[in-house]
């Protein structure tokens, strides 16, 4: 079909434009149709593109606005945003088809069709930081996304009035992350005169080594940072995630923090290079280091917290630990293990926070205490977090495992002992708050008095579809490991 | 580093400057009205790096003309701020929008007020959660 060929944009325009149609037509049921109709298309073009670029195997250059490269802005689709397109696309999808039902149950119905507005510009805004090939458009988008993201943590305040203090640190935060970014930028257009991602990359090497570009590198990763909440500059994340409507949380946990990996990713590999002088310590002694503090204290602080949602968004800053780990081996495999964990961490994570969500609709928070005995009123639910928490751990048969048999393998081919313990220590901690879950839900009884708790397939089934995602993919891992290291190897060619 | 580098890049100065004043109140400020102008201010500066090293010595501005010899200023880190602008004006509004809403509820816009409140409001959830 001859439109398919505009998918690159596509994916992008459709729910940019559904956000505007959605606030003139201010009707929540029209609202949650047309964004379930879009989130559902954009899916459809994101899966169009990635099939099509694993079948050619070249890059998509699609110039906007017939454009080419110098003058206009580039749209590039090779075999790294081709895997995380669907993946943020599809996620989208599923959490839009929970929000039917979380919506209605969190927000004060005066804000539905406003809330899908936003809903659809941060979808848009993660799509359009991934599929264009521009540096200063990345910011555009990554202000769209983030600014409506600002927002959609606000509208917690309906439920608990501490979602206005985390969306306004978020916001100091996230504003900070972005202008250090456009700083970097700034810096690499003063020396290389060009805001494309590829002619930036190949000028690069020719400059060398100028305290300018080292600056912009420093510039771009520390926003970066803030944006993927890599420890110690998490603080934003965790009120963010827990006081936002559970809808919210389920699709910032599983995508927001990714996209900006993946921003991190392509800026660091794809445009200044391994090679880059000063790169070296950046991977070997911020990234690793940071990686492997962040993967122990992040682990540590869920075992303490009390909040389910608290103890989930403080595993993410340990999950975020093990993907900062894979970029600072710097090898092509530790590159894979990033992009491995990125895809199967989106999928559990949005499968715990939409089951958490169905619990949250009925009793506001989703504490240790009120799910006492849960197990046997709503198996279901308590189920998808039950697996979900397994494969953080990363136990066999769920994609966590695969995270982290790769990740494991990349750290011991470098001969990175110290690395290693770290990070199986992490993970044999996380069983500990997994096993509290088990205990408080499975092996105790529900307390007399307690409210009862009900489940329809309507509120677990988004959860479970991803749960049968990350079965799928621990399974048959082929498909993801094979598209992680052809996105590697697009990054770190040639060595390894 | 000397000083006649310093003068002669006098334009770098003041965007550190800025920089470094916005980023400081943001940071240091507990009242977050104070906290909104520090990273207006932060962002401001941003504006001015792009803008002056769009600028050519003698260049005028960037005007198509039949004079092929004519200097002028590049062009495009101005397009390029006014996208900022916007980002900025949008982010400020949100912002402020929020400081609203916080005081509605909160009574206060001071961060350490605020954090008090916080502070009991996990504590007692805390305790009813051991009971």
């Amino acid at each position: 079909m001859n439109f398919l060929l505009h998918a690159p944009i596509l994916q992008i325009v459709v729910p940019l434009l559904v956000a505007p149609l959605i606030i003139l037509l201010r009707n929540r049921h029209i609202a949650w149709g047309l964004a379930m109709a879009s989130t559902l298309a954009t899916f459809l073009f994101t899966l169009h593109l990635f099939l099509t670029v694993n079948e050619t195997g070249e890059a998509i250059i699609y110039e906007l606005g017939n454009w080419p490269a110098p003058i206009g802005i580039v749209y590039v689709i090779d075999v790294a945003n081709a895997y995380v397109l669907p993946l943020i696309a599809g996620v989208s999808a599923i959490a839009t088809f929970a929000a039917r039902g979380l919506v209605n149950a969190e927000i004060d119905i005066r804000d539905h069709s406003l809330f899908y507005a936003a809903w659809m510009l941060t979808i848009a805004g993660m799509l359009g930081q991934v599929a264009t090939g521009d540096a200063f458009n990345i910011f555009v988008f990554l202000e769209i996304s983030s600014l409506s993201a600002y927002a959609l943590v606000a509208i917690g305040a309906g439920n608990d009035r501490r979602a206005l203090p985390a969306a306004f640190n978020y916001l100091i935060l996230g504003t900070i992350g972005a202008t250090f970014y456009v700083i970097g930028v700034g810096l690499l257009y003063m020396v290389t005169g060009t805001l494309n991602l590829v002619d930036i990359a190949q000028r690069l090497p020719a400059i060398g080594d100028t305290h300018t570009g080292f600056a912009a590198l420093a510039f771009i990763s520390l926003g970066m940072f803030l944006k993927m909440a890599l420890f110690p500059l998490h603080f934003w994340l965790v009120p963010a995630y827990s006081y936002a409507p559970s809808v919210v949380s389920a699709l910032m946990a599983a995508t927001a923090t990714k996209v900006s990996v993946y921003v991190l990713i392509r800026i660091l590999f794809g445009v200044f290079g391994v090679d880059f002088p000063g790169m070296d310590s950046l991977l070997g002694v911020v990234l690793l280091g940071l990686g492997v503090a962040g993967a122990l204290i992040g682990t540590v602080a869920a075992i303490t917290e009390t909040d389910l949602k608290r103890l989930f968004a403080q595993s993410s800053i340990a999950q975020l630990g093990y993907m900062a780990i894979g970029l600072g081996l710097a090898t092509k495999s530790g590159l894979a293990a990033t992009f491995i964990n990125l895809f199967n961490h989106a999928l559990i994570k949005g499968a715990i926070f939409l089951a958490l969500g169905a619990i949250a609709a009925q009793l506001g928070r989703v504490t240790m205490s009120n799910i006492q005995g849960a197990a046997k009123q709503i198996p279901m639910t308590i189920a998808a977090i039950l697996f979900g928490g397994m494969a953080l751990i990363g136990l066999p048969l769920t994609a966590g495992f695969i995270s982290k048999l790769y990740l494991l393998r990349a750290i011991l081919e470098e001969g990175a002992w110290v690395v290693a313990v770290f990070t199986v220590m992490s993970s044999i901690l996380a069983l500990i708050y997994v096993w509290k879950i088990i205990e408080v839900a499975y092996l105790n009884d529900r307390p007399k008095g307690a409210p009862v708790l009900t489940e329809t397939p309507a509120q677990w089934i988004s959860a479970w579809v991803l749960v049968a995602a990350t079965i799928y993919f621990g399974v048959q891992a082929e498909i993801i490991v094979d598209a992680a290291f052809s996105a590697a190897d697009l990054f770190i060619g040639g060595n390894q | 580093m000397n000083l006649s580098i310093l003068i002669a890049q006098w334009n770098y100065v003041i965007v550190i400057a800025l920089m470094m004043i916005g980023f400081y109140t943001v940071i240091a400020r507990g009242n977050l009205i104070k906290k909104m102008v520090g990273l207006n201010i932060f962002q401001t500066s941003v504006f001015m790096l792009y803008i002056s090293m769009g600028k050519i010595q003698d260049g005028t501005a960037p005007i198509l003309s039949d004079d092929p010899t004519m200097i002028y200023s590049n062009p495009l880190p101005h397009v390029l701020i006014l996208t900022a602008i916007v980002v900025g004006v949008a982010t400020t509004a949100v912002g402020y929008a929020l400081i609203i809403r916080i005081q509605e509820s909160f009574d206060t816009i001071e961060e350490d007020e605020i954090t008090e409140a916080l502070n009991e409001e996990a504590l007692a959830e805390r305790l009813a959660e051991q009971h």
